[in-house]
């Protein structure tokens, strides 16, 4: 069925089988294969992608059901020579090995800041009623939603702190 | 995945019609576990009813002095909402404890209710399952039955209710309001909706097929301190071993049973002035173990006992 | 004819002149990888779209398909082909090799209606897209004549044999001394079945030409794979192209190839067009080898003062029937303490599951697993201090066979990780610390992990440009082989980094054994660095000889190489006027290494120290790792940033091997239980908390002409035992039976009356 979506700023309209998968549907129709297929099952969270500004696992969701949404991946991030912010810092501090995960987890920190922005709370924020402080915990726990099996976890914590900024 | 046909609904009336009117039919809100189990052929719906832009995700005051959460709004944005972490921070606390940030951008207040167990057997469709199939048998029974139920499971099924949300809506004494296949919309409590396993584990609400959850509803908060603690094997993004909401005089356990399991017998103790660890013990006498499982009755109790002790504590 | 000794010759990497080695150079291939544009090989641009298979695996443990019936699945939309074990076209008999020099032999897929182990292949379908073939493979229904088989692990003991051509090693007599000790410790100690859960499932891309196939395939192994396709498919190994330029994750898990390979490359012979197949996660935990489970039982004797008398480690793992693999875990123990009285040994079950296989430091990851907690219970015993037990016996040579260490600084390393970590605030009591509702506690545990070296070929090729290309059927699976390889040659050639291009992961390239060991680096890297000597070599005769040269007539022993130019005394060219002019189609050249023999006359490990603490929740037993620091002795490091991400990649996987991972088997189905990453656990980024690792000041001049040793296995190797040790320190439970879940532990704090 037809299905139209902004795919990293450009309106893209595809005829798709219902059961596309919004990762298969990148991937496989879009040839945007950034966001990677781990676990198929919103387990790992390389499929992560942003849907209207929010991250979400696109292998849990049809495609057809993004239809009028604009879905932002790590290509429409930034591209070799002109990086985004979060991917100069992973590329500096070393946050990644095989890379598989990598996509999923600079479109999931970019996704995160504007959650951090918005002072959306987490496991582990200590007064909900309080403005957030995006503490070293705050990031890890955040960032839970992408595994690294390479397990970069601190070069991670230390490019998204190279973007973040010190916590006074 | 089998082939199916897809329609956005754009009222609810119209989405519960379609789906009342086919058996084969399921509502998609977020789809975070609806499609995870399609790709595991557990479930085949033939058409799909996208319920998840309908006009239901709406917060708002009741006249009680509550709050209306429509069924549609997402885990985070209910745990991001102001008016929840002030009032109702137990609610928002489970949230937060459940799924990744990922999963709870996309999984609805309504989803998350009805989300299925992720007992392995049940995920695993070369093993029996009476859930799956009715009859077949429960290989959790005799099986690696680590994460199985101690509260209300029955010799057909000991499979648990994985939900942390729901766990909190529970020791809050949650509404649901859900429109039935006439349009009527009907009430009745999150308490409620799950249905004990007895002999037809397959049958796991009160819905009547083509039910939609339309919202939440939250009485006004209780006076007391608000807690939630979930024990797992890992810091985040792992399922429970067990998990505890308190608000104040009302308790509620997760992981344990087939629901969000109200300790009313523990709030009757506490309400009698007993100890924590005397209405912990009171809500645990019933427990039973199928092996495997023995470790989680302890493990329950003592975060029973360390959560009501932290909430009269009023620390939250 | 070659020696170690030849080593001591200084070499431009060794000299260091511009500083490449060991720089903290960002990754080769990073910018890439931050922006998705790696083709991993389910994404390589085939010649035209690839149509897609899905796997079907079995139900059963052990026995025979009785039938298949795929009439459904044919009839099902976009179906382009339904393979059962009766219909796949004629492979390679299994194990036979056509081609008596290939690596690998022939790995049929559905060769027989024979089942081996739950989850293995028993159909297959590809369709036109992912969506089709999936749903048409979930339509073929197979019946099975189910065979006894062997699953329960613990319960087969009985079975058990020697590994082929092993016997256990005894010096001294170990029975008598033991019996005699004064202070004796006996615990058997027991280790799950683990899954390596690479990011990236197994996945190949095939297309032919002719007779002629290319397949892109997620493998360490380039040689293997491309010798093991060959001979399944029956055909010369020179038709098989095979690539892998991106690998999401091995581990030791891609050591080897799977069935999506063969599948892949049969399908697009038989299709006609280029075809993908990927393994599910859920068939990446059913479907691959996984590293087996162990029961390990160590013995010591010690005097008052912990000097041991008596020292045994032996135990039991298992294998599959007809996949012969040993988890050595003892074999480290034979290098890492003193003792004068021995016994260490292996005994093998082979049981109808998947394939028992490599991961990541295979034999230390879990023999360490044992030895270094029951080190700490010895020091407990004794009344001393875990390092100062494992200082006194610490060995002057190789404790079994008396060869020289080429070097060892492990005292160094667990003396310097004490100060830094501040070790001296542990208090040796436990359950004294708390912090809230956490109990906290100290741990720590050596590290040994064996440093080897294989052969291995290189090419180097300079263009008229002056860009030099360093060509290798080497792999890099996230170890950073791309940038090491770049910094070796930019250093041995005097260029910048700039000028060199990387290319590996090609089995047209000179070979390389490919990634694993810990042995990647040493072997492919002492290959590339031969390769940039010879390309001097040629380039020194070719400027020499040029009358058009500013070096013309120089002797070309004489001739040297820094900022990109070819100098001899004052007179000097740019590599590029140099190659555009005299060698306008460049110049190629081609290194090797090969171990030399009295290589095994030293004992050649790396070595290091963790240092762990955690907090156990008074409540529920829940574990939190709060603190981690290693500190290694890994011979000369090449590239501070990607060998420390290697270390610190390590020590996590000691912390999930300490916690979370374990794959449990229901004896009833003989299959694995947790099929997916929601039901095996991997740490996850809140796990990891304040994590830090250092490097010794360190070259190993008997390990390789570089001088460098392996780092990639050293970082989980002892890391679990240290947390395990922590919590013991920290509440009082000691547990020998990994990972240490919170319904153990809790099991713990209640028999002790917490």
């Amino acid at each position: 069925m037809k299905t139209t979506m902004t795919v990293n700023g450009q309106a893209s309209t595809l005829d798709l089988d219902p059961r596309t998968t919004l990762l298969d549907a990148l991937r496989e129709h879009l040839n945007l294969k950034g966001s990677k297929k781990g676990c198929d099952h919103g387990q790992c969270g390389a499929c992560t992608v942003l849907v209207n500004g929010v991250r979400i696992n696109s292998c849990l969701s049809l495609a057809v059901m993004h239809d009028g949404d604009a879905v932002t991946t790590i290509e429409g991030l930034g591209v070799v020579g002109a990086l985004h912010p979060l991917q100069e810092a992973f590329l500096k501090q070393d946050a990644f090995q095989c890379g598989y995960c990598t996509p999923g987890q600079i479109c999931s920190a970019a996704g995160m800041l504007k959650e951090l922005a918005d002072n959306w709370p987490s496991q582990e924020t200590a007064d909900l009623t309080a403005a957030i402080v995006a503490t070293d915990a705050e990031i890890r726990e955040r960032m839970s939603g992408n595994i690294c099996r390479c397990s970069a976890y601190p070069q991670i914590l230390a490019a998204i702190r190279d973007v973040v900024g010190a916590v006074a | 995945m089998r082939p199916f046909t897809y329609e956005r609904a754009t009222d609810a009336a119209s989405a519960v019609k379609a789906v009342s009117d086919n058996p084969n039919a399921r509502f998609l809100a977020g789809g975070t576990n609806l499609l995870d189990l399609m790709k595991l052929e557990i479930e085949h719906p033939t058409h799909l009813v996208d319920v998840g832009r309908l006009p239901l995700a709406a917060i708002e005051e009741t006249a009680d002095g509550g709050l209306r959460i429509g069924a549609m709004a997402t885990n985070s944005l209910v745990a991001a909402d102001p008016r929840v972490r002030a009032r109702y921070p137990v609610l928002a606390q489970a949230i937060i404890h459940g799924g990744s940030p990922q999963l709870r951008n996309k999984a609805t207040v309504g989803g998350n209710l009805m989300q299925r167990t992720r007992c392995a057997y049940f995920y695993d469709t070369t093993k029996p399952c009476n859930k799956r199939q009715p009859g077949a048998g429960c290989s959790a029974l005799e099986g690696l039955n680590r994460n199985a139920a101690i509260l209300g499971a029955s010799e057909h099924c000991i499979a648990t209710n994985p939900s942390d949300m729901s766990v909190a809506l529970t020791a809050l004494g949650a509404g649901v309001e859900a429109m039935t296949a006439t349009g009527a919309v009907r009430a009745l409590t999150v308490a409620d909706l799950h249905l004990a396993p007895g002999d037809t584990p397959h049958i796991e609400t009160a819905l009547s097929a083509g039910e939609l959850i339309t919202a939440v509803t939250l009485p006004p908060a209780p006076t007391g301190g608000q807690v939630y603690r979930k024990a797992r094997d890992r810091a985040s993004y792992a399922g429970g071993l067990a998990m505890v909401a308190v608000a104040g005089g009302q308790i509620a356990l997760g992981g344990v049973a087939y629901k969000p399991w109200r300790a009313l017998k523990a709030e009757a103790a506490l309400a009698a002035g007993q100890t924590p660890a005397a209405a912990a013990e009171a809500e645990l006498a019933d427990a039973r173990d199928s092996g495997r499982n023995a470790f989680k009755i302890a493990l329950t109790t003592r975060l029973t006992v360390a959560a009501i002790a932290q909430a009269q504590g009023g620390k939250s | 004819m070659s020696s170690i000794a030849d080593w001591a010759t200084p070499n431009p990497v060794t000299e260091n002149r511009s500083g490449l080695i060991g720089k903290a150079v960002d990754r080769y291939e990073g910018p890439l990888k931050v922006t998705g544009t790696a083709p991993y090989a389910y994404e390589v641009e085939a010649p035209s779209p690839p149509v897609q298979g899905a796997i079907v695996t079995s139900a059963i443990a052990r026995g025979r398909v009785a039938a298949i019936d795929t009439a459904e699945a044919e009839a099902s939309p976009g179906v382009l082909l339904v393979w059962t074990h009766k219909t796949i076209p004629a492979q390679g008999a299994r194990g036979a090799r056509i081609n008596p020099r290939s690596q690998r032999p022939s790995s049929p897929v559905m060769d027989s209606d024979e089942v081996r182990y739950f989850g293995e292949t028993v159909a297959f379908v590809v369709a036109d897209t992912l969506e089709n073939a999936r749903a048409a493979a979930a339509l073929i229904k197979v019946t099975y004549d189910e065979l006894w088989a062997v699953v329960d692990f613990p319960a087969s003991l009985g079975l058990a044999e020697n590994p082929p051509g092993e016997e256990d090693v005894r010096i001294g007599d170990f029975e008598t001394a033991f019996a005699a000790a004064p202070v004796t410790l006996d615990e058997t100690y027991t280790s799950p079945i683990q899954n390596h859960v690479q990011m990236e499932p197994c996945a190949t891309t095939a297309w032919w030409d002719g007779d002629k196939v290319t397949v892109h395939t997620s493998i360490q192994m380039v040689k293997g794979g491309q010798h093991a396709l060959a001979e399944t498919l029956m055909i010369p190994s020179d038709d098989v192209h095979l690539l892998t330029r991106y690998i999401g994750g091995g581990f030791g898990g891609k050591g080897q190839s799977y069935d999506d390979l063969s599948l892949a490359a049969l399908a697009a012979r038989e299709l006609k067009r280029p075809v993908k197949v990927a393994y599910t996660r859920q068939q990446m935990m059913l479907g691959t080898i996984h590293r087996p489970a162990t029961i390990q039982r160590v013995r010591l004797g010690a005097t008052p003062d912990g000097r041991l008398t008596a020292f045994a480690l032996d135990g039991y793992t298992h294998c599959a029937r007809d996949a012969l693999f040993t988890e050595h875990f003892a074999n480290f123990a034979r290098s890492l303490y003193a003792a004068p009285n021995r016994l260490t040994g292996h005994k093998l079950v082979k049981m109808d599951l998947p394939g028992a296989g490599p991961m990541r430091a295979p034999g230390e990851a879990s023999g360490m697993l044992s030895l270094e907690v029951a080190m700490d219970e010895l020091a407990e015993k004794l009344g001393l201090d875990p390092i100062q037990l494992r200082l006194i016996n610490e060995p002057e040579r190789d404790p079994e066979t008396g060869k020289p260490f080429s070097i060892r600084q492990l005292a160094r390393c667990m003396n310097e990780g004490a100060q830094h970590f501040g070790w001296d605030r542990r208090n040796p009591k436990p359950g004294q610390v708390r912090d809230g509702r956490w109990w906290v506690g100290m741990g720590m545990a050596a590290a040994i992990r064996a440093d080897y070296l294989l052969p291995a070929k290189a090419g180097a090729r300079i263009t008229a440009d002056g860009t030099i290309t360093l060509l290798q059927g080497m792999t890099d699976i996230g170890t950073g082989t791309y940038t090491i390889l770049a910094q070796i040659t930019a250093e041995t050639l005097g260029v910048p980094l700039s000028q060199v291009r990387v290319e590996i992961g090609d089995s047209n390239l000179p070979p390389a054994p490919g990634s694993g060991g810990q042995f990647g680096a040493s072997t492919a890297g002492s290959a590339a660095l031969d390769a940039g000597m010879k390309l001097r070599v040629a380039l020194a005769h070719l400027a020499v000889g040029d009358p058009n040269s500013p070096l013309y007539g120089a002797s070309p022993d004489l001739v040297t190489f820094d900022d990109g130019k070819i100098r001899f005394g004052n007179q000097s060219e740019d590599l590029s006027t140099l190659v555009a002019r005299a060698a306008p189609e460049g110049v190629y050249a081609e290194g090797s290494i090969s171990p030399p023999a009295d290589r095994r006359d030293v004992s050649l490990h790396t070595y290091g120290a963790h240092f762990a603490e955690v907090g156990v929740d008074m409540d529920t037993g829940e574990v939190r790792m709060r603190r981690m620091y290693g500190v290694f002795a890994a011979g000369r490091i090449l590239n501070a940033k990607t060998a420390k991400s290697q270390i610190t990649g390590g020590m996590i996987w000691g912390v999930g091997t300490a916690l979370t991972e374990t794959n449990s088997v229901d004896p009833r189905y003989g299959s694995l239980i947790n099929q997916d990453v929601g039901g095996y656990l991997v740490p996850v980024h809140a796990d990891i908390v304040d994590l830090d690792a250092v490097f010794l000041d360190e070259v190993d001049d008997k390990a390789n002409p570089m001088g460098i040793k392996g780092v990639g296995e050293l970082g989980i190797s002892g890391a679990g035992a240290a947390i395990a040790n922590a919590i013991y320190n920290a509440c009082g439970v000691r547990l020998r039976d990994y990972p240490m879940t919170p319904d153990k532990v809790l099991a713990g704090l209640i028999a002790a009356g917490l």
